[in-house]
């Protein structure tokens, strides 16, 4: 087991152009679950390749358990890492692909068995152990990849998008066993991903990153709910925050906490302690034209526009239960509501997060 | 006639020509090769009478004959060897980006471009007995005796071994070209994973890269192994078979005693002697295609 720390790290592929990661300082906790969200080329790859060895750092220092790392090979960093392709040796069984690592410890044959059944076990693949790669379905793949990470043991696991290749409905239980897995085993692990959803239901904490910048550090509420700048604001949620310009700041409200008046009134009708939102503050009222609306299902999203006063003609998103069942037409208008404390403010020239100024 | 009809006729009208082609110049010769093997035909006669196996029985109790089959694995293997060894490496050296790349593959791919005669009376000038620059590099250097260096082409063993190095020079390129594409085929993350599982250099060369490659290498050394056994291009040019036919491979022999001594009958014999060899070899190196497979 082991903390990662990076410092000042950065990473530039072609001098004179801007840094794939540019001065990234992280610093895990032991047994923790790190991800790093950011777009594509956002630098979160390039940032991991970096941990793991096979990407040489223009400059900074990477330190695995306090030692600083930069000058050893992947071999001695003790790391294992499970490649978005899962990169598998495609000429080795299931059970030579498991044992790779073990041999090249050069443990010895019987052990080494005994190591391979032992994580083929863990991850419930002991009857795939002879076949070939190429006779695997993507979730069985995964899970030999996964195998062959976990079975010498590392004191660090670092995944690249893992899920990336499966199919939505295994993705989302894939999610569930990797993170039951990771919580079992306590390796420290730094898991790369752009899907937010994973991001949120996976990571203890999230590194959200954005042109080779750590934007923001933070739990999963940390970062949903008090994001750093509008980058954050907006790349977190769907549909993102609202984000309206107003002289020297933005105002960012999400799309779940813009919703009808009505809606409010009937929560103050019900008793403080049995509310699903205990909070009722002060609130702003809006007026929206709605344009037009998207059923999810579960969820209801309704597109429009403020009128009226400051925010006028400003786009606006809204995103309600579908169990709220009013009817809105297109094109009408209705008279919505933000809470004062969800409104979020931000610098509009630097997009940083700054304090409350009043709106009226 | 409906497109259907005209398509019905098209496919085996155009198949027809490459048939032609094959049963022309590949068929005909063959079967023609195959007769006067058994036969008593030579350059000039008329007639022609069965004979037997009667002259592959002169062909095999002929000393030369036996010594140009031998010459003719030694001749094989050894290249192959060298190929495959220098092939790797410079794959190796090549598939890394590097200023000047471009210009080193072109350098290295210039002796497979040029003809090989061409290059081989190159070689011959090189080796030469008196105007060897090799030679003359040794004698400044004092490395070799200014009354009596060695003479690359005018003694059996150097000979044997000139003519090895050059057509090695010629196929290398080749078999690089064939090697660098099977390299860059290999997924980045393949031996990335290997080197993250903690293999070093030796260990994800031989247990990851070369296994993957295998089918691709097999490629290469069936196409050398045939194009090697079957050519007498750099025999003929440097050495004629010489010194005292050390250095007769079976085409260059069959070519000296089929064409140019005139027995036909007998030169068939010989090219023959190559036909089973080189039919297992393709089977083989096929069958080991097959069954390694990249995904």
């Amino acid at each position: 087991m082991a903390i990662v720390q990076t410092r000042a790290l950065t990473k530039v592929f072609k001098k004179g152009e801007l840094g794939a990661v540019n001065s990234v300082d992280l610093e895990s906790r032991e047994g923790e679950f790190l991800v790093l969200l950011g777009p594509s080329g956002s630098g979160k790859t390039t940032l991991l390749r970096m941990i793991a060895g096979l990407e040489e750092p223009t400059s900074g220092e990477i330190l695995i358990g306090g030692r600083v790392v930069n000058d050893m090979t992947p071999r001695e960093r003790r790391i294992a890492m499970v490649f978005q392709s899962y990169a598998l040796y495609p000429h080795l069984t299931v059970l030579g692909n498991i044992v790779f690592p073990l041999k090249a410890q050069g443990m010895e044959k019987g052990e080494r068995q005994k190591k391979a059944e032992w994580a083929a076990g863990l991850l419930g693949i002991g009857q795939l152990l002879h076949r070939k790669p190429r006779e695997l379905s993507g979730g069985e793949r995964q899970r030999v990849a996964l195998a062959r990470a976990i079975v010498r043991e590392p004191s660090l696991f670092l995944l690249d998008e893992p899920l990336s290749n499966l199919d939505a409905k295994l993705r989302a239980s894939a999610r569930t066993e990797l993170e039951q897995f990771q919580r079992r085993v306590a390796t420290t692990t730094i898991y790369v991903t752009h899907d937010q959803v994973e991001a949120m239901a996976m990571g203890d904490r999230i590194v959200v990153m954005n042109k080779g910048l750590v934007r923001q550090i933070g739990t999963p509420a940390e970062v949903y709910d008090e994001p750093a700048d509008t980058f954050v604001a907006t790349f977190l949620g769907s549909p993102p925050m609202n984000l309206i310009d107003l002289g020297e700041v933005t105002v960012g409200f999400r799309p779940e906490h813009f919703f009808p008046v009505t809606h409010l009134a009937g929560q103050a009708a019900v008793p403080a302690d049995m509310r699903a939102d205990a909070r009722v503050g002060p609130y702003v009222p809006l007026k929206f034209r709605l344009s037009h609306e998207e059923y999810l299902g579960a969820e209801r999203i309704l597109y429009g526009q403020l009128e009226g006063g400051k925010f006028d003609g400003k786009p606006a998103v809204s995103r309600m239960s579908s169990t709220h069942g009013a009817v809105y037409e297109s094109g009408s208008v209705h008279a919505f509501a933000v809470r004062q404390e969800d409104l979020k403010f931000f610098d509009r020239e630097k997009g940083t997060r700054t304090e409350p100024v009043p709106l009226s | 006639m409906s497109a259907l009809g005209r398509q019905r006729w098209l496919g085996p009208a155009m198949f027809l020509l490459a048939i032609l082609y094959v049963v022309a110049l590949v068929g005909v010769p063959f079967v023609l090769a195959f007769l006067y093997s058994v036969g008593d035909v030579k350059v000039g006669s008329v007639g022609y009478h069965f004979v037997g196996l009667a002259n592959f029985k002169s062909v095999l109790q002929n000393p030369t004959f036996l010594r140009s089959l031998r010459n003719s694995f030694v001749f094989t293997i050894s290249s192959q060897v060298l190929v495959l060894l220098g092939a790797n490496i410079l794959a190796m050296a090549l598939k890394n980006v590097f200023p000047g790349r471009r210009f080193v593959r072109f350098l290295i791919l210039l002796p497979w471009v040029a003809p090989v005669s061409i290059g081989s009376i190159g070689w011959k000038w090189i080796l030469d007995s008196l105007y060897s620059v090799i030679n003359w590099v040794l004698i400044r250097f004092h490395l070799a005796n200014e009354f009596s260096p060695p003479m690359y082409l005018g003694e059996p063993k150097l000979a044997m071994i000139s003519v090895i190095l050059v057509h090695t020079w010629h196929m290398l390129p080749f078999a690089t070209v064939i090697i660098l594409a099977g390299w860059t085929a290999i997924p980045k993350d393949i031996p990335e994973a290997a080197e993250v599982d903690g293999a070093k250099f030796f260990r994800k060369l031989f247990q990851i890269e070369l296994p993957m490659m295998l089918p691709i290498i097999n490629v290469a050394v069936l196409f050398g192994v045939i194009f090697t056994f079957t050519d007498m291009t750099v025999v003929y040019i440097l050495t004629r078979g010489g010194p005292y036919d050390t250095t007769q491979v079976l085409p260059s022999q069959a070519f000296f005693t089929g064409i140019l001594g005139g027995d036909l009958a007998e030169g068939a014999a010989i090219s023959l002697f190559l036909v089973p060899l080189l039919v297992l070899v393709a089977w083989l190196m096929l069958r080991s295609a097959h069954r390694a497979e990249v995904t």
